[in-house]
């Protein structure tokens, strides 16, 4: 049997806290929660930051990247990102005259292949200059240039030249030179002018060369540095590289994106508050005046959106090729508020009824205070999202337009406009298309999954039930 | 119902003024002078013309002959390419623009329908998250753009087998409608697959999908039977809206895949400012689809009982 012994110490009170009413979290106001919700959802949270970064990129991106996007670097036409930007120094161009046989065969109704092409001198963007032997009873030659391998199917590609003189055996190429390869292809010509069935070609590899002083005046080097003949110089640098016209791809980007964004974000918000104006107005006035006011806006829907875009960018005196910002804004406006004017109505509507006005009611609520207080409040989440979701919509109808030439004009560049002109060159140049298409994604894809998030955050009854 | 459906008849008929008006009053408002790009206009050649085009007249009285013609279904001549009605440019132009469109929606429809119902079934799963990808995609990216990776895509794939599988670009076939036609109906596919897979979801754990399955019915009865036509309502509501966007969209697919359909005719008459073209296809396009989406209500009505039309 064990012993007891009871000290003093057993007879003290025991503590007398109450954790079972404790409240374990703190309460979250609509918005704490809202925000709680948005840094839960993954998606949502990236998108929100690459809309900050594409901000960023269009504000703050001139500032850092400052090239001039109207600038033409004829240097680097059509340039892809990354290529290789050495030149070389020589001396200016001197005129050549070229060679000539004094051969005077008969021509012939008949002829063979060029035998053999030869470079005159190492072949450069400055100029590229072909000899050939004489083809025996040849009334010409023609010369033809292309960017591939003509071999498989006879694509001879740009015709350069027609030699009426069967003296002449050489041609001199300064068309467009780019550093790349070239085949260049001479077929003889017959009596009749006909092209000999057979030909031969040559591929040639350019190189880009520079004179001293066009280097110097395109401030490539400092006037103060001397260059001899075969140095090395850096040609400028574009880090996306440039378009068919020779201009830096990233400037024109941010710029681009001034337009579509500005477009993208101002157009909604102004749309925006026409509709709550006008859909509050609805819904609190009521009646008669609310049905001829919804009636109007449903006509208005039933417009075709982008003809009557097209239609106002007229009436506003702008033609296609002409540059229209701020009508395209007007027209945007004018034609898209309706949607939410019948949202807000609605929502104003539905919230009247709501126990809780009456309550507040019975509290001695006045009318400013329901509305500042409830009816704002509660219709705000709805607003926010319709918003986001409105951006990427106007983004395409930017574009659209741009694309179909009836947006922004050259040489404003917009996303766009850049997307049509890219593709054109999109088989020889891809580049040009995919990187303003790239961005026109990027961003209709964060503003979308940044309105899906906003709507799980912030509206609990359109809250996606995945 | 035949009540409801004249009410919505003589609506629509308003709209089309509405639209009509709406026309007319944002072309009437065009700064400068429409005859002016006309060659070696003197005094008596332009009072022909003004006759020919009624822009002697009154504004009012223009209005009134313009909506007297457009209510007997005469569009007025072509700007530019004179003697040539609009009425015959809409009529020769449009059957291509419809057939497309027509396709577009076929396979928007069923795509939608189909993926959205697979997505539903395999929710959170492999298929699901990779359709769902794509579907974000395709929402994401202009339809000129994948217009013209389409393009890319059929050369390299012709440049492959050897022999020109698909054409690339042009009309005349239907193997020219094909890609053309899809690609239109992409984006409206991607919005179809994202409502028809949540409107799926809605109904996967109802309870009389559970009674189907507990009185022993096959899945496959299950998934068409009651799943399926349950969940595809929905889907019917919104393709009024679609069949605007899929014939709008149609304009930049034409222009890629060079299809003489009637939306490239109205960028090229805006183009070149061909003021009746342009007002006349507006109204006509406009009447279009006013009584589609008239159409796609009273279907509505129809499909689904328990919609009561007022």
């Amino acid at each position: 049997m064990t012993e007891f012994s009871l000290t003093a110490a057993d007879f003290e009170r025991v503590s007398v806290e109450r954790r079972v009413q404790t409240i374990a979290r703190p309460s979250l106001s609509y918005w704490q929660d809202a925000w709680v919700r948005l840094k839960a959802n993954r998606r949502a949270l990236v998108s929100f930051y690459i809309v900050i970064v594409l901000l960023l990129f269009t504000v703050a991106g001139p500032w850092i990247w400052a090239v001039d996007p109207t600038v033409q670097d004829l240097d680097q036409l059509s340039t892809p990102p990354g290529a290789d930007r050495r030149a070389q120094i020589v001396q200016p161009y001197v005129p050549w005259n070229g060679v000539f046989t004094t051969i005077n065969e008969s021509l012939s109704d008949t002829v063979g292949a060029t035998t053999e092409i030869r470079l005159a001198q190492p072949a450069s963007t400055q100029t590229v200059r072909l000899v050939w032997d004489p083809v025996l009873g040849a009334s010409g030659y023609r010369v033809y240039r292309n960017v591939y391998d003509p071999a498989p199917d006879g694509a001879v590609g740009l015709p350069l030249a027609e030699i009426y003189d069967p003296r002449q055996v050489s041609y001199e190429d300064l068309l467009d030179l780019t550093p790349t390869r070239y085949w260049y292809s001479v077929i003889a010509t017959d009596r009749n002018g006909r092209e000999a069935e057979e030909y031969t070609t040559l591929a040639v590899d350019t190189i880009r060369v520079i004179t001293a002083a066009e280097a110097q005046t395109r401030g490539l080097v400092d006037l103060e540095t001397l260059l001899s003949l075969g140095d090395e110089v850096r040609v400028s640098f574009h880090p996306l590289g440039t378009d068919y016209l020779g201009r830096d791809m990233l400037a024109r980007l941010m710029y681009g994106a001034r337009v579509s964004l500005f477009i993208g974000i101002i157009a909604p918000l102004f749309f925006v508050l026409t509709g709550i104006l006008y859909g509050s107005a609805a819904g609190f006035i009521g009646g008669r005046v609310d049905q001829i006011l919804m009636r109007f806006a449903d006509f208005v829907v039933a417009l075709p959106f982008l003809l009557f875009m097209i239609l106002f960018k007229i009436a506003f005196g702008i033609g296609p090729g002409e540059s229209g910002v701020v009508p395209m804004l007007v027209a945007l406006v004018v034609l898209s508020w309706p949607a939410t004017a019948r949202l807000v109505r609605g929502q104003i509507l539905q919230i009247r009824e709501e126990a809780y006005i009456g309550a507040s009611q019975l509290l001695g609520a006045k009318t400013h205070y329901l509305i500042l207080r409830h009816m704002i409040p509660n219709t705000v989440g709805v607003i926010l999202v319709t918003l986001t979701f409105a951006v990427p919509t106007v983004i395409f109808v930017e574009a659209f337009l741009s694309f179909i030439g009836m947006g922004v004009a050259p040489p404003t560049p917009s996303w766009g406009s850049m997307c049509n002109e890219g593709i054109q060159t999109m088989l020889n140049h891809p580049h040009e298309l995919i990187f303003p298409a790239a961005l026109i994604s990027l961003t209709v894809l964060a503003f979308n999954l940044l309105g899906d998030g906003l709507r799980d955050a912030l509206d609990a009854r359109m809250r996606s039930r995945e | 119902m035949y009540a409801y459906t004249l009410k919505r008849l003589i609506q629509g008929v308003i709209t089309v003024w509405f639209i009509a008006t709406a026309t007319f009053v944002a072309m009437h408002s065009v700064p400068g002078d429409p005859l002016l790009n006309e060659r070696g206009v003197n005094a008596e050649i332009r009072r022909n013309l003004e006759e020919r085009y009624g822009f002697d007249r009154p504004i009012f009285d223009q209005y009134l002959i313009y909506m007297t013609n457009m209510a007997r279904g005469d569009f007025g001549i072509s700007f530019t390419q004179q003697n040539r009605s609009v009425n015959d440019i809409i009529r020769e132009h449009f059957p291509v623009s419809a057939a497309l469109g027509v396709l577009a929606i076929v396979f928007a429809g069923l795509g939608g329908v189909l993926w959205g119902a697979l997505t539903a079934l395999y929710r959170n799963r492999l298929p699901d998250v990779i359709v769902m990808f794509l579907v974000i995609l395709g929402i994401s990216v202009p339809s000129f753009v994948i217009a013209a990776l389409s393009q890319l895509a059929l050369v390299g794939l012709n440049d492959l087998v050897g022999f020109s599988v698909l054409p690339v670009a042009g009309w005349g076939s239907i193997l020219h409608m094909l890609i053309p036609s899809l690609v239109l109906g992409l984006g409206t596919m991607a919005f179809l697959t994202r409502l028809m897979r949540s409107s799926m979801l809605e109904i996967i754990n109802a309870d009389f999908i559970r009674t189907a399955y507990s009185k022993g019915l096959p899945p496959t009865r299950v998934f068409i039977k009651h799943q399926l036509r349950n969940a595809i309502l929905p889907v019917i509501t919104v393709l009024g809206p679609a069949i605007a966007a899929i014939t709008t969209g149609g304009f930049v697919v034409e222009l890629v895949f060079a299809i003489p359909g009637l939306g490239r005719f109205f960028v090229q008459a805006v183009q070149q400012l061909d003021y009746t073209v342009i007002m006349g296809t507006t109204v006509f396009y406009g009447a279009f689809l006013v009584f589609m989406v008239i159409a796609v209500d009273l279907i509505y009505g129809l499909v689904d009982p328990r919609v009561r039309l007022e």
